[in-house]
């Protein structure tokens, strides 16, 4: 059996595209949570009440500059160990809803910062015109200026949606094994001859998922492009 | 007191009169009770599971925690950020140069390398190189190898940083005025001169801000080490914390994190804000034409196209066929994509 043989019994025998798939659902259920979280904190940030302002930058500074492995670690080792908060009685099940948390915790930062991004791209002078116009505050806001964010802010929201992809691969430090970086490296403690050809496998497995979103929210963020 | 502090924007709401103020003082009331609230039911939650007793504190301040675990983990960090950001400068600059290049082989080469590493997680190039390196090692006879873990953190964190790098040059270069490509061809350089002598230096120097936040980056993704058991930061914490004492071990260390990056943060905003002032003084128009200002537009867009990820905006936008077109020095001198020598 050859070398390309012998890869092919190892792939046959693991299961390569179920880790990705793993690894695509922990991307959907964060970027739901991350989603809410990051559009709620988005919205104290930019609101005239003080108070709120103040907790949501905290928020924000906190999770944009703490590593993401300690994120993971400490819903790992804090969260449920030495505070015992349970989300499942399947070991499995607990692991993979304490990363979905951890993962949407921070990535919820990244998308206020979009969020916040995007409102800083449309000028005052639109704000402006659609009060000379007699626009209230609420026509003002959903016709004029939140449309507009909206708009800046893909970019932002679609490299925010890239980091977490790879990022779900960071779920391992709380333990959930049956993703691609768990699985990696299963693989390569049982067959370490063939350490490169399975890095490969997973590496080009990422090119084939991160390109195409990439492009896709790069067009439609020229598309949506407001031309000023 | 609240109209003392200025909104941070005004698009969507205009200085608040007295009415507004007023209801802002009851919001900032009531928010205040509930943060309160909260600060309070925690505090009480971790009492009740005895997370605050003392014994588990005082790992916060015995000597032992921070000479033999967090200043050797800190140091670790440091060092392996720091290799990590001067050898993925080295790297982009190699590759950025490349994707610039006049062969059409040498772009396409270095433009798939930036494209992989750029989409591989950081993490399974660190789990595969941990695990890759002792054959390598054995393989070369090294008796006495560097840590497998170090180099695997520091290789991967450069292949990854190194490639953002690559693009910031590369989107550095596009950024500059076409007037600098077209000068440096009038005064007789060749366009691998005025590249090296003209166009990367200020698309260097425009990049400052955005290399500090690659920093960040890099020191952010140093901590992935604990996964493949490098001594960093997180590492020693967790290893100090053992079970009991895990959450204040944690707890300092991820201050320390947040601490430091903040404060990069903060450099680099701050750098950057210096470098777009010196446009800010002229008149946009004129200010487009002098030479003092080529850097700090650059530097303007390059650290509008660079999120906190370290991620450009700017990534997927030129499709690597089409590079030349982007290119002031290629188009001005009539140059297509195939390889032309000027000379």
């Amino acid at each position: 059996m050859g070398f390309l043989g012998g890869y092919g019994q190892v792939l046959a025998e693991s299961s390569v595209l179920g880790a990705f798939w793993v690894n695509i659902t922990l991307t959907f259920w964060s970027a739901i949570i991350s989603l809410v979280l990051g559009t709620v904190a988005a919205a104290m940030r930019i609101s005239p009440f003080t108070s709120l302002r103040a907790v949501s930058t905290l928020f924000v500074n906190i999770f944009r500059d703490i590593p993401l492995t300690v994120v993971m670690v400490m819903m790992s080792l804090v969260v449920s160990m030495a505070l015992g908060v349970q989300f499942s009685n399947d070991l499995n099940m607990d692991a993979y809803v304490l990363a979905v948390i951890g993962l949407g915790l921070y990535h919820s930062a990244f998308v206020a910062e979009a969020l916040r991004s995007g409102v800083n791209t449309v000028p005052l002078g639109q704000a402006e015109a659609a009060r000379a116009i007699g626009l209230t505050f609420s026509q003002s806001a959903s016709l004029v200026v939140l449309p507009q964010a909206f708009r800046g802010a893909i970019a932002p929201l679609g490299n925010t949606l890239i980091a977490l992809i790879k990022n779900t691969t960071v779920a391992t430090a709380v333990g959930v094994a049956a993703q691609t970086s768990g699985l990696m490296k299963g693989m390569i403690e049982i067959h370490a001859n063939y350490v490169f050809a399975i890095f490969m496998t997973f590496a080009l497995g990422y090119v084939i998922i991160v390109i195409p979103v990439g492009l896709a929210t790069t067009a439609l963020s020229r598309r949506l492009a407001v031309k000023r | 007191m609240s109209a003392q502090v200025a909104a941070p924007h005004s698009v969507l709401f205009d200085a608040p009169g007295p009415k507004m103020r007023r209801t802002i003082g009851f919001v900032n009331l009531g928010g205040g009770l509930v943060i309160l609230a909260i600060i309070a039911w925690a505090g009480w939650r971790l009492d009740q599971v005895g997370q605050l007793s003392a014994y588990r504190w005082s790992v916060v301040i015995e000597r032992d925690t921070w000479v033999y675990y967090l200043l050797p983990g800190l140091l670790h960090t440091l060092e392996a950020a720091a290799i990590a950001v001067v050898g993925a400068i080295l790297f982009g600059l190699v590759f950025g140069v490349g994707r610039l290049s006049q062969n059409a082989l040498v772009r396409l080469v270095t433009g798939a390398v930036v494209e992989f590493f750029r989409a591989v997680p950081v993490l399974l190039m660190m789990i595969f190189l941990w695990y890759f390196l002792p054959g390598i090692y054995s393989g070369l006879g090294w008796v006495h190898p560097p840590d497998p873990s170090f180099v695997a953190v520091v290789i991967a964190l450069i292949l990854y940083n190194g490639s953002v790098c690559a693009d910031l040059i590369r989107t550095g270069v596009h950024n500059l005025p076409s007037g600098q490509g077209e000068a440096a061809a009038a005064i007789g350089l060749t366009p691998r001169q005025a590249l090296s002598s003209v166009l990367v230096p200020q698309a260097l120097l425009a990049m400052l801000p955005a290399l500090i936040a690659q920093l960040v980056v890099a020191l952010k993704d140093s901590a992935l080490g604990q996964i493949i058991a490098y001594s960093e930061l997180l590492n020693e914490a967790v290893l100090r914390g053992g079970i009991i004492r895990v959450l204040p071990s944690l707890v300092v260390a991820a201050a320390m994190f947040i601490i430091i990056n903040y404060t990069l943060g903060k450099l680099g905003e701050y750098v950057g804000s210096r470098m777009r002032s010196r446009t800010s003084q002229l008149d946009p128009e004129t200010a487009e034409d002098l030479p003092m200002n080529v850097t700090a537009k650059a530097a303007a867009t390059i650290i509008e196209s660079v999120d906190q990820d370290g991620y450009s905006q700017a990534e997927w936008r030129d499709e690597p066929w089409q590079d030349w077109r982007g290119d002031p020095l290629r188009s001005h001198l009539r140059l297509g994509p195939e390889k032309t020598d000027a000379n």
